[in-house]
């Protein structure tokens, strides 16, 4: 059969390309349907802890009873309790103010590497993914250590004569932005130097060449050209960052939740399933923004180096 | 006009640029060794010579990404030395053109200008004046990856003419572009050279560039420039063999001198033939001299002409090379010496004169060759 062949390669294609498809239904759209319909039930002291519950036995008459018993009840009670605003605010606030510092701290030292001899280049960067070798969990338990009372920090500030008795460094909102900016640096500064180490050289002879000193080409020419690497780096610091529980939880105090720890008490402390579920649905949809905006960047950066 | 211009040839006139005995070295190798050089204002030079010759190195040296470890490099009499590229009077055009991605083609041409704190007006003006010189009006607002290579290399051309330098330096400018297009923007290229009178430096290992638009071309080698010369002394004058190697095609006869005087050379040649060339020679009689013989420079012929005793031998015809326009033969002699002849098409060739194998006659005139005594 002439043809048969390349049909059949087709018909691989078709399944290299169904591969990517198959992960994200299963891994990704199902559990978030399974969450979504959480998000519409009513809790209950029972197990699980939420009706209605689908009972596929009963046929049509149960599934239209089921649906009859789904309600946005909760979303309503998200927009009315101020608690929730206050907690995605607060979440978005952390998320900003922490992607600012990681910029103001990253770009200096992507900036470094990318400057660097050919040699030292790959061992910066295996330094600045060093990190990563050890447990997240427990480099955040040592920052409780540097920070406490009779910490490190503290200890070298006294010793420094900095400060004249020891300061309260944990629980405040300082730790928890320490926290953010010590373990996502690796995420801002990877995508920054990817960027700018591909940046063309020729491009700042052209600028010198045409009466522009060093330090004001790179104003010029080389932060506008590393911005797609910015715009990367940001929102790989900034979508996980409003999300983050571990780092609040651990270094912040108690005055102010970040949206993540309200999940958490929802879920644990108060088990009610539907609203840390309605509280998870409505912080996807907020990321969904700036993860549209990253998509849209990447295809245009691969659309231009084409 | 344009055979007039040799200020070459008067000793009054000032140099533009001038290089004294300039040496660079990366690591061991000298890029460029011991180098002088005068180049005039209003002069179209090209550096000349294959790749590693240091060419490039020593247009880097004039807009000042290089500095000399030796010697000096005169711009209107001074050092330029200690001047920083972004406060010297230069612009360059570079091979990969370096267009900046992310400003428009306008904001490419307004670039240096900005620097410069020129008013915003006279910069709109002289933006406009320049994508009317390089033909692009209208495409100011286009990203340069919206553009051909063609017009990628023209803007690059008007960004580095935008500042009205003193002197424009072009590194391999045609490079990327296709042969055609490639041709036909040397001739563009000479005529804006002459139209806005400014000096122009380029640097090209294709001689045929060379030769259509500079003024006198310095030919490197090693670091070291081996002649600098118009295009056609270079062609028809080539100081060495190296030269009349490296500019287009040539026969190459080694040979002892049989009698020299300052009108005319005779050598004995390709098995005891005389070779009469109407060139003076210094040569001292039954020293080895070169003749260096251009292929379009040597008729070709079935029959022997009348007089065999100068200036002619035979052979078989070995390879015959069609190109269209002309024909080159490959003709083994007696002694086993390869010559190249190249005839013009002048007719339609639908059956060839001369066929392979064929005993063919090779003459030329004495005003043909040329004595290379090294």
């Amino acid at each position: 059969m002439i043809g048969g062949g390349s049909e059949h390669r087709s018909w691989g294609d078709r399944l290299v390309v169904l591969v990517p498809y198959l992960w994200l239904a299963l891994f990704f759209l199902l559990p978030f349907l399974i969450v979504f319909r959480i998000s519409l039930s009513q809790t209950a002291i029972a197990q699980p802890p939420y009706t209605p519950l689908l009972d596929l036995a009963g046929g049509f008459g149960a599934l239209r009873e089921f649906v009859a018993g789904l309600s946005f009840d909760n979303y309503v009670t998200l927009a009315s309790d101020t608690l929730y605003l206050a907690s995605y605010l607060k979440s978005l606030e952390f998320a900003a103010i922490a992607t600012a510092l990681l910029l103001l701290i990253g770009y200096p030292i992507a900036y470094g590497i990318s400057r660097a001899s050919a040699k030292a280049q790959p061992i910066l960067v295996m330094l600045i993914v060093l990190p990563f070798w050890t447990s997240f969990l427990i480099r955040v338990y040592a920052w409780i250590n540097i920070l406490q009372r009779d910490g490190l920090l503290n200890d070298a500030l006294l010793a420094l004569g900095l400060a004249d008795a020891p300061l309260t460094w944990l629980a405040t909102d300082t730790a928890v932005y320490i926290g953010l900016v010590y373990s996502y640096l690796p995420f801002m500064v990877l995508p920054l130097y990817a960027t700018l180490q591909k940046m063309d050289d020729t491009l700042l002879e052209a600028a010198a060449d045409l009466g522009c000193p060093r330090w004001r080409a790179f104003w010029q020419v080389t932060l506008p050209l590393s911005l797609p690497g910015v715009g990367a780096g940001a929102l790989l610091c900034f979508i996980p960052i409003v999300g983050e529980f571990v780092i609040p939880d651990l270094l912040g105090g108690s005055q102010a939740l970040m949206i993540g720890q309200t999940l958490w008490t929802e879920f644990f402390s108060n088990r009610d399933w539907p609203v840390a579920s309605a509280v998870a649905v409505v912080l996807l949809t907020l990321l969904l923004v700036p993860i549209v905006v990253y998509q849209h960047m990447q295809t245009r950066e691969i659309e231009r180096s084409r | 006009m344009r055979r007039a211009f040799a200020p070459w040839t008067d000793a009054e006139a000032k140099p533009l640029v001038r290089f004294e005995a300039v040496t660079r070295r990366f690591g061991d190798v000298a890029a460029v060794d011991r180098l002088s050089l005068d180049i005039y204002p209003g002069e179209f030079f090209a550096l000349l010579g294959p790749s590693g010759c240091g060419k490039t190195t020593l247009l880097r040296m004039l807009a000042g990404f290089e500095r000399p470890d030796e010697g000096r490099v005169l711009l209107n009499g001074e050092d330029i030395a200690a001047v920083p590229p972004y406060r010297r009077p230069v612009n360059m055009m570079f091979q990969s053109y370096a267009l900046f991605p992310h400003l428009t083609v306008e904001g490419n041409i307004a670039f240096g200008l900005k620097q410069e704190g020129m008013p915003r007006g006279e910069i709109a003006a002289r933006v406009a004046e320049m994508l009317t010189l390089v033909q692009l009006k209208g495409l100011g607002g286009r990203k340069p990856h919206q553009l051909s290579g063609g017009q990628r290399q023209r803007v690059a051309l008007a960004r580095a003419l935008a500042k009205h330098p003193k002197m424009l330096l072009l590194d391999e400018p045609l490079a990327a572009l296709d042969k055609k297009l490639r041709a036909e923007t040397q001739f563009e290229l000479m005529d804006l050279q002459a139209r806005i009178d400014t000096t122009f430096v380029i640097v090209t290992h294709d001689q045929e560039e060379a030769m259509t638009v500079a003024h006198r071309i310095g030919v490197m080698h090693q670091g070291q420039l081996v002649q600098v010369a118009t295009p056609s002394e270079i062609y028809e004058q080539p100081s060495s063999r190296w030269v009349a190697e490296f500019i287009g095609d040539v026969n190459l006869i080694e040979g002892r001198v049989v009698s020299a005087n300052a009108q005319e050379t005779v050598v004995a040649a390709l098995d005891d033939k005389r070779i009469r060339v109407s060139q003076g020679s210094s040569a001292a009689v039954g020293a080895t001299v070169w003749i260096a013989l251009r292929p379009e420079k040597v008729r070709i012929g079935t029959e022997a002409p009348a007089d065999t005793a100068e200036n002619c031998v035979s052979g078989k015809v070995v390879d015959i090379g069609y190109l269209g326009d002309v024909s080159t033969y490959k003709v083994r002699l007696a002694d086993g010496t390869m010559m190249k002849a190249t005839v013009a098409n002048a007719t339609r060739l639908i059956e060839r004169p001369i066929g392979w194998d064929d005993e063919v006659w090779l003459s030329f005139a004495p005003g043909s060759g040329v004595v290379l005594a090294k």
